[in-house]
Parts: C-alpha cells; structure tokens; sequence
C-alpha cells in the first residue's frame, strides 16, 4: 500500500537522522534523568512510602509520562527548522501521500520516545524498581500513543505557525500546566480538592494514574483501560487535526 | 507542454492591525513548447516565484487554469507532480545529509525501488560531477556544488518539465558558466526547462524563448530576437564631459531622438530611428552648443531596452 511505503521511506530518512546524530536522544532524557537520580531518592520519606521500590513505583511511571509529553510536544521545532531549508516543499512536488510525511516523522518520535523509555526504567532498577514484562508493554503502548498524538499536535501547530518564535511560547504555555496538573511529580491524591477536579480534565493525569496502576502490577485496575480509551481517542483526533493541515498547508 | 490562461494569486499579509493584498500573479498567459528552454525573466518581486510554485501545485492558484505536460493543473494535480521536477529558489537540501542520501530519498518518493534509486544517484552524481563529494555532508559543499545538487533532485525522476527557480543566482561568473551548459544538457536529454533570472544577460544567451514579467503580469513574450525587433531603431549612448544635464536637454528636444535616458554613470542614452543618420546629427548638435563629446557608441537594442520601453523602467535599476 502507499501510504505504508511511503510512510517507510519517510521515516526511514529521519530515523538515519536520529541515528547520526544520537545526542538529541541523550539530552531529551537528561532532565528524567535528573529527576530520577537527584529527585527520587527524597522520595521514600516525602511520600511516607514503606520501601524506596514503592516509592519508584509511584515516581518512574510519572517520569515516563513526563518523558513523553516533553519530548513529543517540542518536535515541532524540527519541522519549522525542515521547512526553513525547504525539504517540506522538496517533498511537497512529489506524488508522495501528504499522510506519510506526518506518519513517517511521528513514528520516528514515537521509537526514540520508545528507547528512552525503556532506558529511564532499566536506570530505575538498581533504586528497587521492579515491573512484570506485560505491564511494561501495556505502558508502553500507552506511551506511545501519548508520543503520537503530542508529535502530531506538535507537527500540526508548526505548520500554522510557522516559526519558532510563536511556537516556543505557546508550548511552554500549555506545558507547564499539563504538567502540574498531571500528579507527576507528587500524586495528586495530595492535592486539594478543588485541584483534583480540574486534574480530572487534563488527560495527561488520567494517563499518570494508568501507569501507575501498571507499575504496581494491577493491569485490571479500571484507570488503565479508561487511560487507554481516553488517550486512544485524543491520539485519533490529533492525527485527524494533524493529517488534514497537513494535507491543507501542505497540498 | 505548459499553458495558462488569466492565472491569479494574491497573497494576504498582515502588517501591524492591517492586512494588506498583494497581488503577486494578475493573470498570466504562457505557451511553453516542448523541448525549449523558457525564460522568466523581471526584477525582484515580479511574481516569477509564486507563478512557478502553482505550476509545481505548491500553492492553489486564486483564479485560471493550467495544463502542464499534459495534465489539468487543478483536476490532476497528483499526474501533474509525476510529470515535473521543481528546483526551489531557496535549495532544498538537508546539512546533515550526503548528496547521495538526499538523490536516493527523493527518488524513492517519486515510487522508484531501492536498487533502482541508487542507480540513478550514481548516474546523477556523475553527470553533475559530484561524485567527488557524494558521501559528503551537503553543509560542507560550495554554493555552487549545492546549487548542482538541488537541479540533479529536481530531476532524478526524469520528468517531462523541470521548473529552476534562479538556478545561477549567486554563483560566480565561472559556475554560473557551467550551470548554463547543464541547462543545455538537460533540453539534450529531450527536457523542457522553465528556468527564472533576473539577468538579461542569461535570459539572452541561455533561452529559447522568453517571457518578460513585471509586477505579476507579462508584459512581453517571443524569442530574444523577436523582442530586440519590436524596439524600434537603434540605441546609441553617449558620453559627455561634466556637461550631462546640458547635453540631455538639448538632444531630448531633438526631432530625430525619440526616447533619452540619464545612465547611472554620467551618460545618456538614446533612443532613434536609424543610427547612421542619427551620428552625425547628435555630433552637430553638441558641436553647435560647445559640448565636448567624450564617446559616441551605436547599438542594438538590448532586452534591457525592450524591459525599458514595456514598463519605463529599466531592470538594472530596479
Ligand atoms: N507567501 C507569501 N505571503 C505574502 N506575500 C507573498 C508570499 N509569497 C510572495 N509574496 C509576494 O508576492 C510578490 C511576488 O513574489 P515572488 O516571490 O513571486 O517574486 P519573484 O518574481 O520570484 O521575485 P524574486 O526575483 O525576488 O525571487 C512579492 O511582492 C512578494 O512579497
Ligand atoms: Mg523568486
């Protein structure tokens, strides 16, 4: 199928990218990182938890969620920089299907999200982490999706603006408050109510309590199949949005 | 192989609380032939730029219609892209990217197999003379070896019409030399090229056939040759010593000078009926009010002059 091919060959390209030049996949988890070794270690005491594995338990799952809103959301830097050099309208006068060069390039942010992910929970073994297999694959695919949906948001939003001046602002202005309103750092079970209920509208919770749920090994807890419904939708709407200003701006 | 009727496009732009239109393209008749080398040629800001990107389906035209290598530009716009190459004025190469990479990616998306794809960058990079460079990254190449880098992926798909948005600008006279003899190279192969420039000189040497353009619309089309013919008479400049003004006022008022222009250097250009005559005349006339003549030079018109007489301007000006 083209679209298929197509998306194969674009991420193909960008994946080459990536791989030439791995520091960028090092620096996007150095600030996980961070947290995890000089942030986690106050957390046994801080969140009353009975051993340090609890505690990880608690933290990593929303490090990784972080980890994935971070890294996604920002991508969008790279294509402003693509069409700069004009690759995008390099691209654009050829038959190659408008989807596929949104698709090859979030699925290239989906698999480095994937690699640090993997590498933030092996660094959080040594502190006492420890997670069965399925949960990890079932996180991952939640992660993935959230890399998706914000990498296609991202992509989306560049192609409007169109510069990188707008677009900084904008998303350290919807980032920051996703963020704390996501429990990550602290769970939100600390929370004053009023906070807990505007929490209840920011997706990006939803999706910290579903990890959660996996890391303490509760795969059947109802916050992951209502995480999953709820990012698997967003993550629909996003490539819709995302695909047709693409196929807009991008005809 | 290209024909538009009235195609249209303006552009909004914001400034501050106003938006403002541009009407960059107003209607543009074109006829481009098979196998010729057409020139667009018009100062900055003409419109050459966004006529090429709607016939390279980059952008939708406001209003007309095009047929390009045979296919209708609004209806097929997918056939349309099979057909031609485009080459951006402003490149179109990644730093971190070999030569190579980017030939065979670009092959790639125009549906040509992996094997059959890096054939091609082989043949590609040869014919461009880039194999020397191929493996390396393209932020380490000249503007020149960019430049040839960007024409080779505007055609490594073979198509019918290849677009090249000022494929010389900037390069030394040298480089700029052997872009010319590419371009050639190309029409050889059985191409069509629709090239842009704002120097006369390349529009002169390089086209078959030429299109002068001027604030979105055209304002003259035919060969060179053609358009030199429908200059009336013949061009003579004149040089005179410190006394310009003096001299321009006289010889404007002349009966045989039907046009007269004030050069940037201190001399005068004269527009008349038949050079021959016209000499000796201008010489009596100076001779008569006691200016002394510096040079005294007779010419064809140039596309300048045609540019000139079309919109009363001239392009080295502007
Ligand atoms: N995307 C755009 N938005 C707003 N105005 C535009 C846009 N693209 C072009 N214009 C305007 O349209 C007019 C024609 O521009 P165009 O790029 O076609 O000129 P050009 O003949 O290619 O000039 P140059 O020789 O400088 O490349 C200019 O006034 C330009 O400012
Ligand atoms: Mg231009």
């Amino acid at each position: 199928m083209k679209l298929l091919r197509d998306t194969w060959i674009v991420f193909q390209r960008q994946m080459l990218l990536v791989l030439r030049n791995p520091v960028w996949l090092i620096i996007g988890v150095i600030q996980p990182l961070y947290f995890l070794l000089l942030f986690g270690p106050l957390l046994k005491r801080a969140l009353n938890a009975p051993t340090n594995a609890i505690a990880y338990q608690t933290f990593v799952p929303g490090l990784l969620v972080m980890l994935a809103m971070f890294g996604s959301l920002f991508v969008g830097f790279g294509l402003i920089a693509e069409l700069r050099a004009g690759i995008i309208e390099r691209s654009r006068v050829t038959p190659v299907s408008r989807m596929a060069l949104m698709l090859g390039r979030s699925l290239r942010d989906v698999v480095s999200l994937l690699f640090q992910s993997i590498l933030i929970t092996v660094l959080a073994i040594p502190f006492g982490l420890r997670i069965k297999a399925a949960d990890l694959l079932l996180t991952l695919l939640l992660l993935a999706m959230i890399g998706l949906m914000l990498s296609a948001v991202s992509n989306a939003l560049a192609l409007k603006l169109r510069s990188e001046d707008s677009l900084a602002p904008l998303m350290n202005a919807v980032s920051q408050p996703i963020l704390l309103l996501s429990g990550i750092l602290l769970p939100l079970a600390f929370a004053p109510i009023w906070l807990q209920r505007v929490a209840d509208f920011n997706p990006f919770s939803w999706a910290v309590n579903a990890a959660r749920s996996l890391f303490a090994g509760h795969p059947g807890d109802a916050s992951v199949w209502q995480a999953l419904v709820i990012v698997v939708v967003l993550t629909a709407a996003a490539l819709t949005w995302s695909a047709r200003s693409f196929a807009r701006s991008v005809r | 192989m290209i024909e538009t009727k009235g195609l249209r496009k303006s552009f909004r732009s914001r400034q501050g609380k106003q938006t403002k239109t541009v009407e960059a393209v107003r209607g543009v008749d074109l006829m481009v032939r098979e196998g010729e080398i057409f020139g667009f040629l018009g100062p900055n800001g003409a419109g050459k730029t966004t006529t090429l990107r709607m016939l390279a389906t980059l952008i939708e035209p406001d209003g007309g219609e095009a047929t390009v290598a045979g296919a209708d530009l609004r209806r097929q716009p997918g056939e349309v892209r099979k057909r031609i190459g485009y080459v951006a004025q402003g490149g179109s190469t990644w730093d971190e990217c070999s030569a190579r990479e980017e030939l065979v990616v670009q092959a790639r998306m125009y549906g040509i197999g992996k094997a059959e794809a890096q054939r091609r960058a082989v043949r590609a990079l040869e014919a461009f003379q880039l194999t020397e460079y191929a493996d390396r990254k393209c932020k380490t190449y000249s503007g020149g070896q960019r430049r040839r880098v960007d024409i080779a992926l505007g055609i490594i798909h073979e198509p019918k019409i290849v677009f090249l948005d000022e494929p010389t600008t900037g390069l030394d006279p040298q480089s700029r030399a052997h872009m010319w003899d590419e371009v050639r190279r190309l029409r050889t192969e059985g191409m069509t090229v629709f090239i842009t420039t704002h120097y006369l000189d390349e529009a002169d040497a390089l086209c078959d056939r030429i299109a002068i353009m001027d604030h979105g619309e055209i304002v003259a089309e035919g060969t060179p040759a053609e358009l030199k013919r429908e200059v009336a008479g013949d061009v003579i400049t004149v040089g005179v010593n410190g006394t310009t003004p003096q001299a321009a006022k006289l010889l404007d008022t002349a009966d045989y000078v039907s046009r007269l222009e004030t050069l940037d250097g201190g001399g005068l250009r004269l527009y008349v009926d038949a050079g021959a005559t016209a000499i000796p005349q201008i010489m009596r006339t100076l001779e008569g009010a006691g200016i002394a003549l510096g040079s005294i030079e007779l010419h064809r018109p140039s596309l300048d002059d045609v540019f000139l007489e079309k919109t009363g301007r001239s392009l080295r000006e502007s």
